[in-house]
């Protein structure tokens, strides 16, 4: 047993976190949601990495690293809350390599791990980055399909996160195999648990700075005990993320459960962390400069692309249910 | 990452379960506490001759030396068999560990033994009246006269005092100095008339805890545990091994109420209920992520031999949702949860006692707030 990042994982995390650091602060997030454009050398630089085909084969023109790295890397994605089509781009070119035919490897693995082409990753109702994508990883429920954009319908959907882009998807694909839905939620909470880490350093700098009563804010415990909240929601969510990531690749059987907790835990604890960032900075968090804002509403987004929290819980009933069934019937 | 048990803790887990299978713990008497506990001694003395009474602690000291990881197995599996925990919990967990870091030789060979066998039962003297979550401020004081100390004071939350022969005691030897410095720790003599052992009636109608009433109690010099004066230190190893182990037990058993709940709703058909699926469903993602989390505190141990904050907000979570899967239970089943005597309405208000035993909420979040995220001394 061994539930934590290994030594390769944690050189990934590094590096991806000091390079979003130094390449997409929150000026750049600003300035590429205020323009409604992604930032293009940001996608350069990951495509140069290789990092849009982490999770794909080699013989696919990918890394041949798996879902466990997918998710590092996008956790420090979400810290920096970057513009960039990133998460649909690796999520879908994993989730193609785990769960796709051979015929649709072969036609969108080597475009989307060479970052030639983009992918568009949701729900006909909300999906992002369709509309300028090669081809569309949509889920309904638990089943998931494979669009090509030239087939479908793309209407654009404007929403509250100007730091990426969303719209509406009609038309029928081909099916992709089991585990794909698994596989997107997973990737999309791992995203949330970045986005609520962010949230949290951001939010114990501020109140270990601010000073009311002439002490730092952060002194009084119904300040510092909502920090604690928060790193709560943070560690539960990133316990279920790493779990699903984990099963992805190395125990499907556990998957349906763990993505359910992941995905759980990860929209309700991005919606409460980031609120709580918000609270937390007063009346400065409310403000377009305060930065917190582009975290709560990402937060929200990813929290519906990933189908809410009641749904994955009424799945975790019905789990539960069939797991204390078992554990009541007579044994042998 | 890896998930997986190793080939040898699976092996571990194995052998445990085919011992506790033939060997199953049996119900417990409803008669009185004192039978109740009699029972889990006689369970700790058969868990001793399998070689299972304690697992953690080194060969040397008579254990197997398990990992930390096989020790969470052991009480997972205890729980998932419903065995009890050991009568001696708190020597196995807390004293020996202590005594094995701070110990002398002599004080090794005299008191590690009888711990594992149950034949001598240890309570744990910290807590005061005055004395709760500021521990340091405790008031007992021990008064050097030749070479013995006298000791004067009280000691409150002492669990299984009632059956103890040895109290880990943590008294003042030196009013002059700062509050955690004067402070020692003493192993001392419960069967002394100097010691009056009040059990505390709880809210439950049972009694684990008591008060101690101490008027001049005498304990050696060679029951000093860790030198004069550096009882701070000592306390510390003590409070550090609170929660190890025990937490992957208290686990197993909430999942096991948690599918007795689920069972429960199941047959009044309550489970097409949408409010209440989506409270199982969130008690099911708060049990698992307690689970997943406490495994992650395992891993942080093991590898950079520091806890890691886990261990604290795996208290937390745990006792706040047994409290609010025992309040469901109490909403599902109605007047039946509330009758007196039944296991559901003892679970209700037991529970009580989860989010304050042991650290309180309001201490554990505390200490997240200064030691995990760093911020400023509470106000």
């Amino acid at each position: 047993m061994h539930f934590d990042l290994n030594d390769e994982q944690k050189e990934i995390k590094r590096v991806a976190h000091d390079l979003l650091a130094a390449r997409s602060p929150f000026a750049k997030v600003r300035e590429a949601a205020e323009a409604a454009r992604y930032d293009e050398a940001l996608w350069n630089e990951l495509v140069e990495l290789g990092w849009p085909g982490i999770a794909v084969s080699a013989k696919h023109g990918g890394q041949d690293l798996g879902a466990v790295e997918l998710s590092v890397l996008l956790e420090e994605l979400g810290y920096a809350c970057a513009a960039s089509p990133f998460l649909s781009s690796a999520t879908a070119a994993a989730v193609i390599e785990a769960a796709g035919s051979p015929d649709q490897q072969q036609r969108w693995l080597p475009g989307l791990a060479s970052g030639e082409i983009t992918a568009g990753l949701g729900t006909p109702e909300l999906a992002a980055d369709a509309e300028d994508a090669g081809v569309i990883v949509l889920l309904d429920d638990d089943d998931a399909q494979l669009l090509d954009r030239d087939e479908a319908d793309v209407e654009p959907f404007v929403s509250i996160d100007a730091t990426r882009r969303f719209a509406t998807v009609s038309g029928s694909g081909e099916p992709l195999g089991a585990g794909a839905a698994e596989r997107v939620r997973t990737a999309i909470a791992a995203e949330l648990v970045g986005v609520c880490q962010r949230a949290l350093d951001m939010t114990l700098e501020y109140v270990k700075d601010r000073k009311q009563f002439g002490v730092p804010v952060g002194s009084f415990q119904a300040v510092s005990h909502r920090c604690a909240q928060m790193l709560r929601d943070t560690e539960s969510a990133r316990s279920g993320v790493y779990y699903a990531a984990w099963a992805a690749d190395a125990d499907p059987d556990r998957l349906p459960e763990a993505a359910a907790l992941a995905a759980a835990a990860a929209a309700e604890g991005g919606r409460e962390v980031t609120a709580s960032a918000i609270q937390a900075h007063g009346g400065i968090g409310f403000t377009w400069e305060a930065d917190v804002h582009w975290l709560y509403k990402r937060a929200q987004l990813d929290a519906s692309l990933i189908g809410g929290s009641r749904r994955h819980r009424a799945a975790l009933t019905r789990i539960g249910a069939s797991r204390a069934a078992r554990a009541a019937a007579p044994a042998g | 990452m890896d998930l997986t048990f190793t080939d040898k803790e699976t092996a571990f887990r194995d052998e445990l379960r085919a011992w506790l299978a033939d060997n199953p713990a049996g119900e417990p008497p409803e008669n009185s506490d004192g039978e109740a506990y009699e029972w889990r001694r006689q369970w700790q003395r058969r868990l001793a001759d399998g070689g299972w009474a304690s697992v953690h602690w080194p060969v040397e000291y008579g254990g197997r030396g398990a990992t930390l990881t096989e020790s969470a197995i052991f009480f997972e599996e205890l729980a998932r068999a419903q065995a009890p925990l050991p009568a001696n919990v708190l020597g196995l967990l807390l004293a020996g560990p202590t005594i094995m870091v701070w110990g002398t030789d002599e004080q090794k060979d005299r008191f590690l033994a009888p711990m594992v066998t149950a034949e001598e039962i240890w309570c744990q003297g910290f807590s005061e009246p005055e004395a709760g979550s500021d521990l340091a401020s405790l008031k007992t004081r021990a008064v050097k006269d030749g070479d013995e100390w006298v000791v004067t004071g009280q000691k409150v939350w002492t669990s299984g005092a009632q059956y103890s022969k040895w109290c880990m005691l943590v008294a003042r030897t030196d009013t002059e100095v700062p509050k955690h410095k004067g402070l020692t720790y003493f192993l001392m003599d419960m069967e002394q008339d100097e010691i009056q052992v009040r059990p505390l009636r709880q809210m439950t109608g049972e009694s684990e805890f008591n008060e101690l009433f101490i008027e001049g109690a005498r304990i050696p010099d060679e029951n000093v545990l860790g030198g004069v004066g550096n009882g701070w230190k000592v306390a510390l190893t003590t409070l550090m091994n609170e929660r190890a182990g025990l937490g992957f037990f208290l686990q197993v058993r909430l999942r096991q109420l948690l599918d007795q709940v689920l069972a429960e709703a199941d047959r009044r058909g309550l489970l097409e209920d949408p409010v209440v699926a989506d409270k199982l469903g969130e008690l099911h993602l708060k049990a698992e992520i307690i689970r997943l989390t406490a495994y992650r505190g395992l891993t942080q141990i093991e590898r950079y031999g520091q806890p890691g904050p886990e261990g604290s907000l795996v208290k937390w979570m745990w006792s706040e949702t047994n409290q609010q899967l025992t309040q469901l239970a109490a909403d599902l089943l109605g007047p039946e949860a509330l009758q007196a005597g039944t296991p559901w309405a003892y679970e209700l208000l037991r529970a009580r006692g989860n989010t304050i035993e042991g650290g309180t909420t309001e201490v554990l979040k505390n200490i997240v707030a200064e030691r995990v995220l760093g911020l400023p001394k509470a106000r």
